[in-house]
């Protein structure tokens, strides 16, 4: 792998960047693997990447049917956050930020991970007592959060807008410092050429048709539109089609797959400095560093493979955007698009090993898959590698639902996170 | 935003409707015979397809009404709707290239 480094880019800037050469591969698929993973997102690419470089397995495949990080990783608003409720969801997200922090230099790849704070706004008593709940529940778990009266959330982020006159005054404020944006490409190529640089076969425009398995039942292989490939052990983080995949294997979900907008302004020059939320008027915005206000909105009603979705639910953003920040009344939008979220009935993700044997899933991170892209990888990995989970991730099973054991963050949040 | 036809109303717009989830999925006549795996499937466990989808609707800013549609999932094209309690139209699982 050739290391980038300042002196590299200057020296090739001298050669007018005529020498840069692709950072990884494009193999035909052999026939067999140790493992495969299904889903070139920054979750499986994540995934690979661990399996390789801790676990030492390193005749892996990343199947992925369209391009890597063409789905979610490409399509959602890079907030990332820990600041969640319970126990199990906040070691499981804070285990992902640690990683983020460390990620450009791990990957030797600049993910611009950018910790400007994450600001949770209150509008409400409700939100007021369940946010300072929230506080005191990370700080137990080691967790940063910390609550903000109006005047420090005005002194915060200067452009929103405090005053008594709005139709859901901003009542104060959680901020985690350690929250922010990362750049999502950034994080799929920069697991994609560490992956590859390790030997993991990449392999693009390739979607798995049927999941074979043997007269045991053990993941024994599975077919693909460039020809079967014979494995043992499966790991599917196929966001929006695990429920597709799955059947394939003949297990039932508990996942319903929603399309999920997000839209971004005209670029302008830095604006805003942090990403600021508010779950109870339904806006997420945040600026990239490309100067566009990045700007999250809500899930349709309805189930869909779309990838698309109603004008009628960015609008609804759009006002809580304009009333927040008055300034932004004047932007234009530039673009609008939709993701496939898969959301499972409490609103936690499933990390486990399955009932068929070889076959693992990392899927259900809903809303908010992003923010957790290196701990996923690397709990997916450790999950395949010792076909048990790490303890971080134990919690997460499939049987949760049947056992009654929920990790209830919709009913601590309430909507989208 | 979907355009749909309530079997009592009429074509209306999305707007007015409340989505219901999956249809069909019957509560269990004795539920307290149920071991804990098929209780939650029937809680949790949802079909999900890429494809026809049969799905309730409510209109709540209309009649009032729940019925069904079904739906494809890639197209967003709605193929029939029905009157709750009525079987399932018979219509193949993807829809037929146009």
């Amino acid at each position: 792998m050739q290391r980038f480094s300042g002196l590299d880019l200057f020296l090739r800037a001298l050669g007018r960047h005529q020498t840069w050469k692709p950072q990884w591969r494009e193999p035909e698929p052999k026939a067999a693997y140790d493992a495969v993973i299904v889903g070139g997102g920054g979750h499986g690419l994540g995934a690979a990447y661990y399996l390789a470089k801790e676990f030492g397995l390193r005749n892996i495949a990343v199947l992925e049917k369209g391009w890597i990080g063409g789905g979610n990783t490409g399509r959602n608003t890079t907030i990332i956050r820990s600041n969640y409720l319970f126990d199990e969801s906040a070691a499981l997200y804070d285990h992902a930020v640690k990683l983020w922090e460390g990620l450009s230099q791990e990957l030797n790849y600049n993910v611009m991970f950018s910790q400007r704070g994450v600001l949770m706004l209150a509008h409400n008593i409700h939100d007021i007592q369940s946010f300072k709940r929230h506080v005191h529940a990370n700080r137990v778990n080691g967790v940063d959060n910390e609550w903000l009266t109006p005047e420090q959330v005005k002194e915060f982020c200067p452009a929103l807008n405090v005053g008594p006159n709005m139709r859901y005054p901003i009542l104060g404020g959680a901020l985690q410092r350690r929250g922010g944006t990362a750049r999502h490409d950034a994080v799929a190529w920069g697991y994609a050429r560490a992956a590859d640089a390790l030997g993991v076969d990449i392999i693009q425009n390739c979607e798995v048709t049927a999941i074979n398995r043997d007269a045991q039942g053990r993941v024994s292989g599975v077919e693909t539109t460039r020809g079967p490939i014979r494995t043992t052990k499966v790991g599917v983080s196929a966001a929006g089609h695990t429920s597709v995949l799955m059947q394939m294997a003949g297990l039932r979900m508990p996942l319903e797959s929603y399309p999920l907008q997000a839209l971004v302004s005209e670029p302008v020059k830095p604006a805003f400095n942090c990403v600021v939320m508010s779950n109870t008027i339904h806006a997420y915005i945040s600026q990239s560093d490309k100067g566009e206000m990045v700007i999250g909105a809500g899930t349709d009603a309805y189930t869909s493979y779309s990838q698309r979705g109603a004008l009628h639910i960015a609008t609804h953003t759009l006002d809580a955007i304009c009333e927040l920040v008055p300034m932004f009344r004047r932007l234009r939008m530039l673009r609008k698009w939709g993701g496939i979220v898969d959301v499972t009935p409490d609103r936690s993700p499933i990390l486990a090993k399955l009932p068929v044997p070889g076959l693992y899933v990392n899927c259900g991170w809903g809303t908010g898959g992003f923010k957790a892209t290196p701990g996923a990888g690397h709990l997916l990995a450790w999950t395949m590698a010792k076909d048990e989970p790490h303890p971080i991730n134990a919690p997460f099973t499939l049987e949760r639902f049947r056992d009654g054991r929920l990790i209830d963050e919709a009913a601590a949040a309430a909507v989208a996170h | 935003m979907l355009l749909i036809p309530c079997p009592h109303c009429g074509e209306r717009p999305e707007i007015e409707f409340r989505y219901g989830g999956e249809a069909h999925v019957a509560r269990p006549a004795d539920p307290s015979a149920l071991d804990d795996e098929a209780w939650a499937a029937y809680l949790y466990l949802r079909n999900n397809p890429k494809g026809l989808h049969a799905e309730r609707w409510r209109h709540i800013h209309g009649c009032g009404r729940y019925f069904n549609v079904l739906r494809d999932t890639v197209s967003d094209k709605i193929t029939a709707t029905y009157k709750a309690g009525e079987p399932r139209p018979d219509l193949p699982a993807t829809e037929a290239a146009e």
